[in-house]
């Protein structure tokens, strides 16, 4: 029942930006223009719906598709007991979307892992950088365009 | 690859030793070879270990370091902490490449004699991570003395592995501050 | 150039307790600004262990890549091996036998009980109470004892496998469960007694790195961190999964969020664990060792089995103890495309040998509908969930785990601003970062 609710509330207060929501094997999802997400973020964090806690945060490379990437959130209602995810697809040439970390914190370093893995820019972030691979690493790593086994040693190696 | 086959005490198969032999007559000879298996036999029962742990066989250390197996038993129970005061580099666990710098500047920290024990699948040969972010085992980076394999290994294995190097250590040739030294 | 020396003022001192150090738990880099003792900025530098894990499982079979989710909580690798079956098993619709469950949930407990017992032992450790750490690792081998016997490894086992686990439990296992209960309550009553009203252990956790529950929502804490700030959060009693409906346990709850109700939340959830493996191995039925009337040797029951089918079973391995043909019914499910079909079958039967090519075969085996999933169960840390896209290969298209510990060491530079040097030991061990985890 509730997360009909929320699934159709969504819908009708959003109609523009919700593209699509279904329950899929039990769970909840969204399909949103990446404009709307910050609006949709903050109508779910206030009560009614307390979504208080951002479980997720990542991104998937579908190389080959127009639009390439697609990010997807995972939140979560603790007086609800209920998840929901929102998924947003980001073209290659416009890789970027809006930041949350002014509603969760730590948003500030999930984004920073998708910044690093993916190349995805979080306007209105404090400090985006790399946050697993060194500096001097060249690329994003879990592109699929990217080798698995392209090496870039920071020193220089014996034999 | 576990170290060389168990060697007699005095053996003259080093060849840094007999050339030291040819040069001073017998009695001297006696005395420094001698001197070289005390020295080597307080080396090894003196170990100072440092573990540079990262990773999952960082269990397995604790397991072989604490009261079931215990590491004391064999002279290498103090861990210190500090790179200075170590003679044995114990890598532990997955280097990655972004740890490699940090794992040369520990090495060239230590002072000699210093020995490097490979432990874990990870340090020998990058383990079953084949890919961007690690490094395909440490001796790319510094020279090992004992290579550990396992996944994590077992408690016996660091033991046996530990025996090795002792082995090693007492056979090799001791360095010692008023050895003459080739020009 | 990292950000705490760009920003930090010219009268203050940087200290860099750096990736190779005892109390780091692995590698982690902290960057602290100080003046004098006191820290007024920080840096929390991860990223040491980061092994590629999510782009190496791309490249491997959904069976294949069971090995690579052990090493990541290395210290209760059995519940991230639970996690990535039931979230396979959710995407497959895939049911599990009861035995199996029960299983499974004696495996994961016995871990979870192992990663609290590491936990406070490296914390209680570094705030030099080393007595605590020898103890907790004695009773850690008893539990490793338990689980060794069960699957064959120590800590690295892949043995809970999509579908049900490996093998079923050795006819011994009543009496090494309840030695390994035994001492593990011994030691959390010695350790209790050394601990809880230690003056010295109180000053250095109590009201230190205080977490309220706002914030730590705000930050996506979850597990006992969670908990010891007084919110209700678990995983096995909001979403139950495996039997933990049917189990009698309490989730216990702390009131301040300091380091001493981390700590105590843990000790607490370690005696419900107890509490839970008892139960749970009551409800086992209890299978008598059978003695197999005729049992043929493999090279005969391969000779003898060209002509026609074999009556009688055949004496495998001890490697594979527990996994023959007549324990399969309680501990794998029954739908053959997702398991292997057992070793018996595979020597002597056409079927059974075709299964288990087609299985391993590249391009065949597991092969998931196209389509995502999310599943999560409570780890050690917190909720441990997986999230995977599939594209209808034998090959995950995307897998993602979301790592408890990322979230709660993403709150450290909060919780240490404002203290003192020796106050980020106890703090940082109370938060059982594992890298494995943490850098994936």
């Amino acid at each position: 029942m509730e997360e009909k609710k929320t699934l159709d509330l969504l819908k009708q207060t959003f109609p523009a930006v919700v593209k699509e929501a279904s329950t899929n094997l039990g769970d909840d999802v969204v399909i949103i223009d990446r404009e709307g997400l910050l609006g949709l973020a903050n109508f779910l964090i206030n009560k009614p719906h307390e979504y208080t806690m951002l479980l997720d945060l990542t991104c998937v490379d579908f190389l080959g598709q127009k639009p390439r990437f697609e990010m997807v959130y995972h939140l979560f209602s603790l007086p609800q007991n209920k998840r929901l995810r929102i998924k947003a697809r980001l073209e290659e040439n416009d890789l970027r979307i809006a930041s949350l970390t002014s509603l969760w914190k730590n948003a500030d370093w999930l984004e920073r892992e998708v910044f690093d893995m993916f190349g995805v820019n979080f306007e209105g972030h404090p400090d985006l950088r790399r946050i697993f691979m060194y500096d001097c690493f060249e690329g994003h790593p879990l592109r699929k365009d990217y080798p698995l086994r392209k090496r870039q040693p920071c020193i220089k190696f014996r034999e | 690859m576990l170290g060389g086959k168990a060697l007699s005490s005095g053996s003259e198969k080093r060849s840094g030793l007999s050339e030291m032999k040819k040069k001073q007559g017998p009695p001297a000879q006696f005395i420094t070879t001698q001197f070289n298996s005390i020295l080597g036999w307080a080396r090894k029962y003196s170990l100072f270990q440092y573990p540079f742990i990262t990773a999952c066989c960082g269990m397995e250390y604790m397991s072989a370091a604490c009261a079931h197996f215990d590491l004391d038993r064999f002279g290498a129970g103090w861990t210190r902490f500090s790179p200075r005061q170590a003679d044995m580099l114990l890598v532990v666990g997955t280097v990655t490449q972004k740890l490699a710098p940090v794992l040369r500047t520990v090495y060239e920290q230590m002072t000699d004699p210093k020995w490097v024990v490979a432990f874990g699948t990870c340090t020998v040969s990058g383990g079953i991570y084949d890919n961007y972010a690690v490094v395909q085992g440490i001796d790319l980076v510094i020279p090992v003395d004992v290579y550990i394999p396992g996944c994590p290994p077992r408690p016996e294995t660091v033991l046996d592995g530990l025996l090795k190097l002792q082995e090693k250590i007492q056979h090799q040739e001791q360095e010692w501050r008023w050895k003459k030294r080739k020009p | 150039m990292t950000r705490i020396q760009k920003e930090a003022r010219p009268d203050t001192m940087l200290l860099n307790m750096g990736p190779s150090h005892p109390a780091m738990h692995g590698t982690i880099r902290i960057m602290l600004e100080l003046d004098g003792e006191r820290i007024l900025n920080s840096e929390v530098e991860v990223g040491y262990l980061h092994r590629g894990f999510e782009k190496t499982c791309e490249n491997r079979t959904y069976f294949n890549l069971l090995i690579y989710t052990d090493r990541l909580n290395y210290v209760s690798p059995l519940i991230n091996n639970l996690g990535y079956a039931m979230t396979i098993e959710k995407m497959l619709g895939v049911e599990v036998p009861e035995r199996a469950q029960y299983i499974r949930v004696i495996m994961s407990e016995l871990s979870r009980i192992s990663d609290h017992l590491t936990c406070l032992a490296a914390m209680a450790m570094e705030s030099g109470a080393f007595t605590v750490f020898l103890y907790k690792m004695k009773a850690r081998e008893f539990i490793w004892d338990v689980i060794e016997q069960t699957t064959g490894a120590r800590m690295t086992t892949s043995y809970i496998r999509i579908g049900g686990v490996r093998a079923d439990l050795h006819a011994d296992f009543d009496t090494v469960l309840k030695t390994a209960i035994v001492e593990t309550r011994k030691v959390l009553k010695d350790i209790h007694g050394l601990l809880d009203k230690n003056k010295i252990f109180l000053n250095r956790t109590r009201d230190i790195a205080v977490m309220t529950p706002e914030d730590a929502l705000a930050f996506g804490w979850t597990g006992p961190c969670l908990r010891s700030t007084g919110v209700y959060y678990d995983v096995r009693k909001a979403h139950p999964y495996l039997t933990y409906d049917r189990l009698n346990f309490e989730v216990p709850l702390g009131e301040r969020g300091d380091n001493f109700d981390r700590y105590m939340v843990r000790m607490k959830e370690m005696d419900q664990s107890l509490r839970i493996i008892e139960q749970a191995a009551q409800r086992l039925q209890k299978t008598p060792a059978g003695v197999l009337a005729q049992a043929f040797e493999p090279a005969e029951a391969i000779k003898a089995s060209r002509l026609k089918r074999i009556k009688g079973g055949v004496n495998l391995s001890p490697n594979l103890e527990g996994s023959e043909r007549d324990k399969y019914p309680g501990i794998l499910s029954a739908d053959k495309s997702y398991v292997i079909p057992p070793k018996d079958d595979t020597y002597t039967t056409m079927e059974g040998l075709i299964s288990h090519f087609k299985f391993f075969m590249k391009g065949n085996g597991i092969r998931p509908p196209r389509g995502e999933v999310y599943f999560s169960v409570e780890g050690g840390n917190g909720e441990l969930g997986y999230y995977i896209v599939s594209d209808g290969s034998d090959r995950p298209f995307r897998l993602h785990l979301r790592a408890p510990c990322f979230h709660i060491v993403a709150a450290l530079e909060q919780l240490i601003r404002g203290r003192y040097v020796a106050d980020v030991i106890p703090t940082f061990g109370s938060m059982n970062m594992i890298g494995g985890e943490l850098d994936r």
